[in-house]
């Protein structure tokens, strides 16, 4: 199981260490300093790596790696999904997960990883019970503390711990009761040169916060269930009401969670809201290069698309660039060549473009490689899959809470190759 | 007010502050003091020197203060034992406090605690604690017997928490049950044999119901064993994967991927035809297919385990192709494993799309990625033939851009485009010989004289260009010399006049100036063989090439089943065997897929069961000499070719050239031969693929030697049983074989006599194994070494090891086997006496006997009586003595004589018997017990056959 956690901050030092077990040498981290010395980007640090007694398995998150090691044969994914469970909780309890925010709060830090592990087994990762043990940090709470004496660690074992709901705790109150629900779709796409789409899928999410007092019981309906045929749901789904009846019937946790995430594959035909003109030319023997983008509205079933923002890495050969927005603000970074424009708000009557020409170094050849545009957008109260809820229901408990659902298409992955 | 001020320090000295304040009265100040401690330790400073002081804090009422104690215990109790004695008391009286938050979290961290003088103490704490009424305790202490096993081993046994922990697999509630398995199963991998999660159908039942109530920790824990256990028939296995499929859906991708490891491992027990099978199949694809959306640690690993998924059952994800499409984006490792998933998926139908996507990656920046692009467009080539062309035309576009490695990369996978398509697409080599001078590395040069070499005829200056290479020969790797050698050569045969002095010069280069043994014995080989017969020297050099096989870098199958049983692990991110791995896995043992019973995929009779491996193992693997050849001119070029021998060993090779030579280096050893049988012996066990007729005279007089050593060796002799008829003529088309097993001076035997029956001469024999349940392999080739001429018999013995793949066979000591000459190949099957597989040293220590005869349960214990046997206990022993069947003890009751026999097998599996010998009775007792019953029905065989002989 899981031995050793180290944290490692992006200038390669070691800001805080636990062990699960024996102690290991942090000596042992070298191998992995190795391995990100060797690739070109932080992200490119590979995220299992054996070392002669040891495995190391890291994630990224925060630009902070977190490097479990581990002794014997532990699945990996465990170890991953573990490490992401600590972030997680961490951004919970501090609000963000910095190394500044780890170093003021280590004695907080420390005792939770020792609630989460027990000699590498898993012991308490839901939100709900480690807060039961221990209370997170607030100004408020710290400066009681001081003043009385009292602790910040929970005296009474989590009630949620052991029954068969362990993500929610009982004796939960609130006077207004209310539960919120939002459909929150990425897109992932590949956008080829000629501007049909090689690749589109969709990455939703349906996220709650419901803060409805006792041992409420929801169940929620879809208008288009069948548009959900993979699906991966928070524990508290009962599976067998989906299988049957497609709905997802639920006693909910107490606070914000994600209930369930969901995939429509490239088979589907996924909608592609937005559109891009281009025309990046590079001419042979001329220092000079041509940039031209149009952005345009799609499939938005009438919606504003809002915060786009687009970026592209520019060929390297490309020294600077003088462009003239329509909209919006540019930037070019002449180091990592890097090209961005906020352009906010497509206007449909007024299409956004940026047109100009990028300088190349004098008598360079003409780069080889095409570079690739990324865009970022949202648009508000839409599904882009057309996923729609029906009814939300609530039983067990007898006050009418105040429900609302949410929708909105972002762009995950979006790619346009030129 | 943050943590940060835990750190400051004063300039008095650190240490010495602390201390004053850990003594203060004020209980404030006391944890305060206390927190910086524990900020100090995170960042690995050394604060051993509080230990005292730390531990005085402990008696407390604050629950924060005493788990703050507790976490600077664990960190410092080893390097302070004496002191660590000090906190026993505290710890002993907390796990009988009223709240079990304290009794828990005392029996949690005393397990911790790695003194040797506290785990005595931790004992009595941790039985109560397994027993407690609160679950919230149980599944902590059923952790606890992890650690303390991890400390000490033997204790764990010898105050039973094993069978505490077994019990609480049947808990009331599901957290204990999850922790229970996964202590359990941290326990079983350092005692592989131990047999400690005895699955059956009751526990099997009891934790799928644990399954669904459990944190998603512990589905992982019960999921990576239900892995473990092999249903009884598909009928079961459907019902568990049934039971099995929600958790696909579940949020945490671990506990995914360790479900779809049970459903792609029971999934072979299904019968094919079964709707259920299908329904499985698409069931699988969306959540390999989610687990590609998440963070790229997540797909890196997913996608690591989908490369092994699709090998075995590419109709999973065969409509997913887009999903494996590369952003730009994505981290290298993420994008070079997309790589290799695309190319397997790759086919008729979707080809067109994944050459576009290729092409568009072979622009862009990261070079490992750009060269692994090309190196997929040619794959693909080579997979699908109607993309050939386009691939080719693709290619060249590549090439005119003259980026220097995207050529290098081009020209080599072009090579093998050439190999597979003979005589298509040669037009390209001229644009690929204005390229020659800008090839740096020595695949790629290999490459480009490989082409030159094989297309010699065609290519105007082909003198020239390899000319050109041979000036800096010595400058060159060994796989470019090689190569430059044999394309030489080729060129030589197939211009003789122009190139004389060209091969005369190569030739002399190679032999004479070059310290490469390899290098040195190919030359002379050439060299022989075109001074002695140049049209033999063509037919060898210019003969006709093995085809490379369509798929490439494909797992080798049994290490692939393997492998799919352990998905999900660190073994099938790298791809290799679980005993590869890490301290951790001191002898995991080998999974394997079960094949489906009623599904007609291994069947029970031994004829149709010869046709199924005749399919598993097409005629192929068997190396023939051609083949041989050819490797032997292609070796170097490390063609991705999967068919085709493995390449022979460089001892075999070095032998047959001296051979060929005869002259100096021929005498040299010859001398030796005559005068040290240690060499000879050495030698008769041949290591491998050695060309027949190349070895035949040096290891016919070795044979002879090591034949003879062998019969002196063992006057007494193993028990073996009398030649039988295993092919008869009839049958294999005028050869028959007939034989038998023996075991003599501890090495496995299968002695052969074959006859020829028909009326033309056979040659090139060869004989294969199927797998079989212990692994037996020939240990070299089929020695034999004349032709065989009509009407002639000969004697042949082939020595076995056990070091073959393993399946197992009904009956279990069913040895399926293929022999080849040059008229055909000829399947039979066969069963060997057990007893043959009896190691040497199975003699068992009296105490051992006595502990392991009670250890194995009565279940596997089974009688069986021999009759009319007419020995003396005593001629009894001794006789079965020869046989390594070992008598230990033996006792006197009643006028009965009871001998206590053990002995093992060649896989580490100890049997224990006790025969029943009464005085004046023909018929005697045998009692047998052993960890694997399955092997008894064959051991009594051979108690029989050894006592009745």
């Amino acid at each position: 199981m899981i031995h050793s956690l180290f944290l490692v901050n992006a200038s390669g030092d070691i800001f805080l260490e636990k062990h699960w077990k024996s102690v290991v040498s942090r000596s042992v981290c070298d191998y992995f300093f190795e391995a990100q010395e060797r690739a070109t980007e932080p992200e490119n640090v590979p995220p299992v790596i054996s070392t002669p007694h040891h495995y190391l398995i890291s994630v990224l998150r925060h630009r902070i790696y977190f490097v479990a090691v581990i002794q014997s044969e532990v699945p990996p994914l465990f170890v991953i999904e573990f490490l992401h469970r600590v972030v997680d909780t961490f951004q919970d309890y501090f609000g963000v997960c910095t190394e500044a925010a780890i170093k003021d709060n280590v004695v907080v830090v420390y005792e939770l990883l020792e609630e989460m592990l027990d000699n590498g087994f898993p012991l308490a990762t839901e939100s709900n019970i480690l807060k039961e043990l221990i209370k997170p940090p607030t100004i408020l709470r710290t400066m009681v503390n001081t003043i009385t004496g009292s602790t910040n660690v929970g005296e009474q074992l989590p009630t949620g711990q052991l029954s068969v709901v362990p993500w929610r705790r009982t004796g939960v109150k609130y006077t207004n009761n209310e539960a919120y629900f939002d459909v929150v779709e990425e897109i992932d796409a590949i956008i080829d040169k000629s501007g049909s789409t090689i690749t589109a899928e969709i990455q939703g999410v349906i996220d709650a916060c419901v803060k409805l007092t006792g041992m409420p019981d929801l169940t929620l309906s879809f208008m288009n269930p069948r548009l959900l045929d993979d699906v991966s749901f928070h524990p508290c789904v009962r599976f067998k009401r989906w299988e049957a009846e497609r709905i997802l019937s639920f006693i909910p946790p107490d606070g914000n969670f994600r209930l369930l995430s969901y995939h429509v594959s490239s088979q589907n035909l996924v909608a592609i809201p937005v559109y891009v003109k281009h025309n990046i030319t590079f001419r042979e023997g001329s220092s000079q290069g041509r940039f031209d983008l149009t952005l345009g509205p799609k499939q938005t079933m009438g919606k504003a698309v809002e915060s786009v923002l687009v970026s592209s890495q520019l060929p390297r050969g490309v020294l600077n660039a003088s462009l003239n927005p329509s909209q919006g603000t540019y930037t070019f970074d002449p180091v990592t060549k890097l090209l961005t424009w906020d352009v906010g708000k497509i206007n449909p009557q007024k299409l956004p473009s940026l047109k100009g020409t990028m300088s190349l170094q004098a008598g360079a050849s003409k780069p080889d490689e095409n570079p690739t545009i990324n865009i970022q957008f949202k648009i508000q109260q839409m599904a882009i899959s057309g996923l729609k809820v029906n009814r939300l229901d609530m039983y067990g408990e007898k006050y009418k809470p105040f429900k609302g659902i949410k929708y909105m298409t972002k762009a995950g992955k979006f790619q346009v190759r030129t | 007010m943050t943590d940060s001020k835990y750190f400051t320090t004063t300039k008095k000295g650190e240490i010495f502050e602390l201390k004053a304040e850990l003594n203060s009265d004020k209980k404030e100040k006391k944890k305060e003091a206390v927190k910086k401690v524990i900020a100090s330790m995170t960042v690995g400073k050394d604060v051993s020197a509080l230990f005292p002081d730390v531990v005085n804090c402990m008696q407390t009422d604050n629950l924060e203060l005493k788990k703050l104690v507790y976490l600077y215990l664990m960190n410092y109790a080893k390097s302070q034992p004496d002191m660590a004695i000090m906190a026993v008391n505290t710890f002993v009286k907390d796990c009988e406090d009223p709240n079990p938050l304290i009794r828990a979290l005392a029996v949690r961290t005393m397990g911790c605690i790695r003194v040797d003088k506290i785990t005595e103490y931790l004992c009595e704490p941790l039985r109560k604690c397994l027993k407690d009424e609160d679950p919230y305790v149980r599944k902590t202490a059923a952790v606890c017997v992890a650690k303390l096993h991890d400390i000490n081993a033997q204790l764990v046994e010898d105050q039973g928490f094993l069978d505490t922990l077994k019990d609480l697999i049947s808990d009331s509630n599901p957290m204990v049950v999850a922790n229970a398995v996964a202590a359990l199963s941290e326990i079983a991998e350092s005692h592989p044999n131990s047999n400690l999660l005895d699955l059956n159908p009751q526990t099997i039942n009891k934790l799928l119901t644990a399954l669904n109530e459990c944190t998603e920790w512990g589905q992982i824990f019960i999921l990576d064993c239900l892995a473990n256990y092999t249903p009884r028939d598909d009928r079961e296995s459907q019902s568990i994967c049934e039971r099995v499929t929600p958790r696909l859906s579940h949020a945490n991708s671990a506990v995914v991927l360790s479900a779809v490891k049970v459903l792609m491992k029971f999934m072979e027990m299904l019968p094919k035809d079964l709707d259920y099978y299908g329904t499985l199949l698409k069931k699988l694809a969306p959540p390999l297919v989610t687990l590609l959306s998440a963070e790229p640690e997540l797909q890196y690993v997913a996608l690591r385990n989908i490369n092994l998924i699709v090998q075995r059952r590419p109709e999973i994800l065969k409509h997913e192709m887009k999903v494996f499409f590369v952003k730009y984006n994505d981290p290298i490792y993420v994008k070079l494993e997309k790589l290799d998933i695309m190319i397997r998926l790759a086919s008729q139908a979707n080809i067109a799309q994944v050459l576009a996507e290729l092409k568009e990656y072979a622009t862009e920046v990261d070079v490992d990625f750009v060269r692994k692009a090309v190196r997929a467009i040619g794959r693909c080539a080579i997979k699908v033939e109607q993309s050939a062309e386009r691939c080719v035309s693709t290619l060249l576009d590549l090439i005119q851009t003259k980026v220097n490695y995207v050529v290098q990369e081009a020209i080599v996978v072009i090579k093998d485009i050439f190999r597979k398509y003979p005589n298509k697409y040669e037009s390209v080599i001229g644009t690929l010989c204005e390229n020659l001078d800008s090839l740096d590395e020595p695949e790629a040069r290999a490459a480009m004289i490989w082409i030159v070499g094989e297309y010699a005829e065609r290519i105007d200056n082909a003198d020239e260009l390899l000319e050109s290479f041979l000036e800096g020969f010595h400058d060159e790797s060994t796989q470019v010399q090689l190569q430059l050698l044999t394309a030489i050569v080729k060129l030589f045969l197939k211009k003789p006049t122009e190139t004389q002095e060209l091969v005369q010069q190569v030739l002399s280069l190679a032999t004479q100036d070059s310290d490469n043994p390899d290098l040195r014995d190919r030359g002379y080989i050439y060299w022989r063989l075109l001074s002695t017969d140049p049209v033999a020297a063509k037919e060898v050099v210019l003969a006709e090439k093995p085809l490379i096989s369509e798929e490439t870098d494909l797992i080798e199958p049994t290490l692939l089943e393997e492998l799919i049983c352990h998905i999900g692990t660190l073994a099938s991110v790298y791809h290799k065997p679980p005993s590869a791995f890490v301290e951790g896995s001191r002898g995991v043992q080998h999974k394997r897929l079960a094949g489906s019973a009623g599904s007609g995929e291994s069947v029970e009779s031994p004829d149709a069961g010869s046709a199924a491996g005749a399919s598993e193992a097409p005629p192929a693997v068997i190396p023939s000499q051609g083949d041989l050849l050819g490797d032997l001119l292609n070796l170097d070029l490390t063609p991705p070719t999967t068919a085709g021998p493995p390449p022979p060993p460089s001892s075999g090779m070095q032998m047959g050239a001296m051979d060929l030579l005869g002259g100096g280096l021929d005498s040299l050893l010859g001398g030796d031969l005559g005068g040290s049988p240690a060499m000879g012996a050495g030698f008769a066990a041949p290591p491998a693929a050695m060309p027949a007729s190349f070895s035949a005279p040096v290891s016919s007089g070795l044979d002879d030697l090591f034949d003879l050593g062998g019969g002196v060796g063992m006057p007494m002799g193993a028990y073996s049983p009398p030649k039988t008829v295993w092919l008869p003529a009839m049958k294999a088309k005028g050869l028959e074989i007939s034989g038998t097993f023996a075991r003599r001076a501890g090495v496995i035997q299968m002695e052969m006599t074959l006859t020829n029956k028909a009326m033309s001469v056979m040659t090139d024999f060869a004989i294969q194994f199927n797998r079989n349940s212990f692994g037996l392999a020939p240990a070299g080739p089929l020695q034999v070494l004349s032709p065989l001429s009509p009407n002639q018999s000969i004697e042949v013995t082939l020595p076995l090891n056990t070091v073959g793949p393993v399946m197992k066979m009904d009956p279990l000591n069913n040895l399926q086997v293929a022999v080849k000459n040059n008229i055909d190949v000829f399947y039979f099957s066969c069963q060997y006496p057990i007893s043959m597989l009896f190691v040497e040293d199975g003699k068992m220590e009296r105490q051992v006997f006595l502990a392991t005869w009670k250890d194995i349960p009565n279940d596997n214990e089974s009688q069986f009586q021999i009759k009319d046997c007419h020995l003396s206990s005593d001629a009894s022993s001794s006789k079965l003595q020869g046989s390594n069947i070992f008598t230990i003890a033996k006792r006197t009751v009643e006028g009965q004589d009871m001998l206590y026999q053990s002995m093992k097998l060649t896989n580490g599996i100890w049997l224990l018997a006790e025969l029943r010998v009464q005085t004046g009775n023909p018929n005697y007792t045998v009692c047998l017990k052993c960890r694997a019953p399955e092997v008894s029905q064959c051991v009594f065989q051979s108690y029989e056959a050894v006592l009745k002989n």
